[in-house]
């Protein structure tokens, strides 16, 4: 039986290799913020066909909408327009100059954001993920012990990270969903942690004398992987049907829940019972 | 074999379909029982069928300041003059001290939807030496029509009777000079007075068409807005994608259900199918549940009902994994059935209870759409541990002494 917990420095060493990368691209580029946080205005047209992006940056920068926020074509005819936050009377103005210069022009979505709201998202979103984590841990103390808690939540970190670096490696672009995602990683993540320190504990009722807790823990492992596998596999028929089929505005939930869930599958078998482990035995050290 | 409790199973599967199909074709002799989840659509939320989402803040001014009272009126103005719009079930709330959230969803176009509601909509009458003699809050009534002679469209106003009695005293008292509409500081014409007016009647032409002349009536209807409001964000989505966006989840969530249902059966095998059967119980449940307290579905709504699907196959999964385990270690199959329910349900419960403090928390610190996704998914997996300990248990036990199915391999192991 392959041992998970004797090679652990191998697993923790494979993790770093993913979130340093992402971390130094976090300090040096930080992320993609989408509109949400940073205020502005995305508008999303359908133009007829042959229309250039090109001729689109030209409306938008003859009206002084500040064009260099980039134009990108999102479908067929589809196009994405990011510009300043403009008001009603300029988002109108907008569409009737493109009406005029561009042909039938409909309007697929149109989202104007403040800075103000922006700033709040931010205040929130990491409000969120603290108040979620104290919550987690202390569940996790009341129905297990304290150190599988911290185990817990130094492999939902993980997940957190992992996700984070990829966004910022590729600069996807982030909005609230985005933080939804994260949100719910962290649910994912969790229970994929769960099921396995629940075999933990019943088989630390079981213990044979001579038994370590290595062995233990592997043994677990061994136990629940079938489930870790077939769990990941089901949400991710899910996830990857829903990004390739699904519709354009849930593509950021769907990809972070993607990354996080695999990474959340990872971390739960390689990172969170391997942690415990460790904590463990350095209290016994001491 | 024993056929009563095959037979006990076929009609579950049959009950199964037979709900499934009304669900999926609306029966219109459910549609009137108010309690019965079928026949009813399920409300499509304003990114699914078109909309705007808007969160409007009130501004100080010089004249008036934000108080309570104004958010009030301001709010029951946004009121009266969305229902007058006509657009079937906005929501309009009160968001802290001086915010007030506005979602219309079915509107034709939102954009000019949000244009229109917030428009302050004060109407004056003033005299040559700009001296206000008449304001909005005069107004009895505001009807757009046509002149019957010219053909003109006009807004025709008709005041209170204080109101009256100012206009008829201003029009004694300026016969020849003129005296100014105002809508929103603008002017809007500038007429001279030939004799006095008594009857409390005035208008305002110089409007295209009936519509617009129609848009500005009903805001003069509803009153103008007592302090300015601004667009703090604002969300449209146009009919044409919300078509677009529930066409695609409907049919991703068709693969990703279908990729599921293979996968049990094919790794599972028997408890596989009962799992699927289950599966299609829970959806049709949460489904029902949705209809049941109103939920409108929104998209990120969906792809928390389909992650949920996700949650409710792994409790599935955990526990037949379980099953196998007992069955291995020599256990009957009716015995290892118990055991596995009794040891995996531990597990997949304090699993759930992690992600619904995530999902609660989600609900908590956002709104609309995003709180479409924590509700779907808690939900989810409230039902989805329901489904699994009550009908995939019961139906594992059936499907157990039917007799057919003996041999362990049948159950994965």
């Amino acid at each position: 039986m392959f041992n998970f917990i004797k090679h652990r420095k191998i697993w923790y060493l494979i993790s770093l290799l993913v979130i340093v990368p992402g971390l130094v691209s976090l300090a040096l580029q930080g992320l993609n913020l989408g509109i949400d946080f940073t205020g502005g205005n995305i508008m999303e047209v359908r133009l007829e066909q042959g229309v250039k992006v090109q001729q689109v940056r030209q409306v938008v920068e003859d009206l002084g909408y500040g064009a260099s926020r980039n134009i990108q074509k999102s479908g067929a005819n589809d196009y994405l327009i990011r510009t300043r936050e403009l008001s009603e009377v300029e988002s109108a103005k907008l569409i009737a100059t493109m009406q005029e210069k561009l042909g039938k022009t409909v309007l697929l979505r149109n989202e104007r954001v403040g800075p103000v709201i922006g700033k709040e998202l931010t205040t929130k979103a990491v409000l969120a993920l603290l108040i979620a984590s104290a919550l987690m841990l202390v569940y996790i103390t009341f129905r297990f012990e304290f150190k599988q808690g911290v185990a817990a939540i130094v492999a939902l970190l993980h997940d957190s990270l992992v996700v984070l670096g990829i966004f910022s490696i590729f600069q996807i672009e982030v909005d609230t969903a985005f933080v939804a995602a994260i949100l719910t990683i962290i649910g994912y993540s969790i229970n994929d942690t769960i099921i396995i320190f629940d075999r933990v504990r019943e088989n630390m009722k079981t213990r044979k004398k001579g038994e370590s807790l290595e062995d233990l823990v592997n043994f677990s492992l061994w136990q629940t992987l079938a489930r870790s596998i077939n769990t990941v596999l089901t949400v991710v028929f899910v996830l990857v049907a829903l990004y390739f089929l699904g519709g354009t505005t849930t593509k950021t939930l769907v990809l972070a829940m993607l990354i996080g869930v695999i990474s959340g599958a990872y971390s739960s078998i390689f990172n969170a019972s391997p942690v415990w482990v460790d904590l463990k035995l350095a209290e016994k050290k001491r | 074999m024993r056929w009563s409790k095959i037979l006990t199973l076929a009609a579950i599967v049959l009950v199964i379909a037979a709900v499934g199909v009304t669900a999926a074709v609306p029966l219109p002799a459910f549609k009137d029982i108010k309690w019965l989840p079928w026949g009813k659509e399920i409300t499509l939320g304003l990114d699914l069928q078109g909309g705007v989402h808007v969160v409007l803040e009130a501004q100080d001014t010089p004249g008036a300041k934000v108080t309570e009272d104004s958010m009030r009126r301001a709010k029951a103005v946004l009121e009266r003059r969305v229902n007058e719009l006509g657009v079937a079930e906005p929501i309009i709330q009160r968001q802290g001290d001086r915010r007030i959230i506005v979602e219309l969803a079915g509107v034709a176009d939102p954009e000019k939807a949000v244009r229109d509601i917030i428009k302050p909509a004060y109407l004056e009458f003033k005299t040559a030496d700009g001296e206000t003699i008449i304001t909005g809050a005069d107004l009895q009534d505001a009807i757009e029509g046509r002149d019957p002679t010219s053909g003109q469209v006009q807004v025709n106003l008709t005041f209170t009777d204080a109101g009256t009695r100012k206009f008829a005293q201003a029009t004694t008292a300026n016969v020849g000079k003129t005296i100014g509409i105002y809508l929103d500081n603008k002017l809007l014409q500038n007429p001279v007075v030939r004799e006095p007016i008594t009857n409390g009647k005035a208008m305002i032409t110089g409007y295209e068409n009936l519509e617009e002349a129609h848009t500005i009536a009903v805001l003069l209807r509803s009153g103008a807005l007592p302090v300015p409001l601004e667009v703090l964000e604002k969300r449209t989505v146009g009919p044409q994608l919300g078509q677009d966006s529930l066409e695609r989840s409907i049919n991703a969530g068709i693969v990703g259900i279908i990729a599921i249902l293979v996968f049990m059966i094919v790794y599972y095998r028997v408890p596989g199918l009962i799992a699927d059967l289950a599966l299609l119980i829970y959806a049709l449940i949460v489904l029902g549940i949705f209809i049941g307290i109103h939920a409108t579905m929104t998209l990120p709504g969906i792809a928390g009902f389909l992650l949920s699907l996700g949650i409710a196959v792994d409790a599935n999964v955990i526990i037949f994994e379980r099953i196998k385990e007992e069955l291995r270690s020599g256990k009957s199959i009716r015995s290892a059935i118990d055991a596995g329910f009794k040891r995996g349900f531990v597990a997949v419960f304090d699993a759930n209870v992690t992600t619904l403090i995530a999902a609660a928390v989600l609900y908590y610190l956002s709104e609309s759409l995003i709180r479409g996704f924590a509700v779907t998914l808690s939900i989810g997996i409230l039902a989805s541990m329901f489904t699994a300990i009550t009908m995939t248990r019961w139906m594992l036990h059936l499907a157990a002494a039917t007799n057919v199915f003996k041999q362990a391999r049948y159950y994965g192991a």
